[in-house]
């Protein structure tokens, strides 16, 4: 049987709290061991994928709140964050074309590319009430 | 907690932005008035110093796609210089390093204005 630890946040939906929620994940990934680039990655990952919620589940109504939880077993650490927003239809997603979004004075649709980069896995999943991100990070 | 901050400086005539700290969803829309500020003034020779940048996300790469297209219609760039190992790989991880100048340092980005010019 693996050795479990979990750590538990919840946050408001807001921009505000982002540099807290960096904090939470490197503080934890950092004491469990992970290389300074991969702390750095997994932050970025989990900071696009709450600006992604604040921004299109909840449109940013800050009196929302987001949960996140982070799991560390002997091969990997996971990270699932929950919303109760509007759904993401991840069909749909296209991968941006950086040079044509410049042409046309355009951005975004950055943040799931990257996050499908850094991590080694990402699902979503928004069956029930509820959207559920999970980015998997096996150890170096 | 979220510490960002720019400072606006001139260099051999050239509008130098300095950031300081983590810029993200949160901080970009500083970035973004800063940047709007010297475009509605028609300046439009700008380096952006990233010495001090410890943290870049998307929502602050989005906002040099947002306005690097107004700067070069009007005959001028937004050089990039002295990014860290860290910040460069997100740069680089979406392709920015192709249609961006990304440069060591300030005099270089200099010189790559005077050969442009």
């Amino acid at each position: 049987m693996d050795n479990l630890t979990t750590y538990q946040i919840t946050v408001a939906a807001s921009t505000k709290n982002l540099a807290r929620v960096r904090e939470f994940i490197s503080e934890h990934a950092t004491s469990e061991g992970f290389s300074p680039q991969t702390v750095a990655d997994l932050c970025l990952a989990v900071d696009e994928a709450y600006t992604n919620i604040i921004k299109h589940a909840y449109k940013f109504d800050a009196s929302k709140i987001v949960k996140i939880d982070l799991e560390f077993d002997d091969q990997k650490l996971s990270v699932r964050l929950r919303d109760k927003g509007e759904s993401f239809n991840e069909d749909k997603y296209v991968m941006p074309d950086i040079s044509e979004q410049i042409k046309n004075k355009r951005r975004g649709g950055m943040g799931i590319y990257l996050m499908k980069k850094l991590m080694d896995k990402v699902t979503y999943d928004s069956s029930g009430n509820e959207n559920e991100i999970v980015m998997l990070k096996k150890r170096e | 907690m979220n510490t960002f901050k720019i400072n606006h400086r001139t260099s051999s005539g050239y509008d130098v932005l300095d950031l300081y700290g983590e810029l993200d969803a949160h901080t970009a829309s500083q970035l973004e008035d800063s940047l709007k500020l010297l475009i509605d003034s028609q300046k439009s020779n700008i380096i952006v110093n990233c010495k001090d940048l410890d943290y870049i996300a998307s929502a602050g790469l989005g906002v040099f796609m947002a306005y690097i297209e107004d700067v070069r219609s009007s005959g001028g760039d937004i050089k990039l210089t002295n990014m860290n190992d860290k910040v460069y790989n997100v740069f680089d991880l979406l392709g920015f390093p192709t249609l961006y100048d990304i440069l060591d340092d300030e005099s270089d980005a200099i010189n790559k204005f005077l050969s442009e010019a």
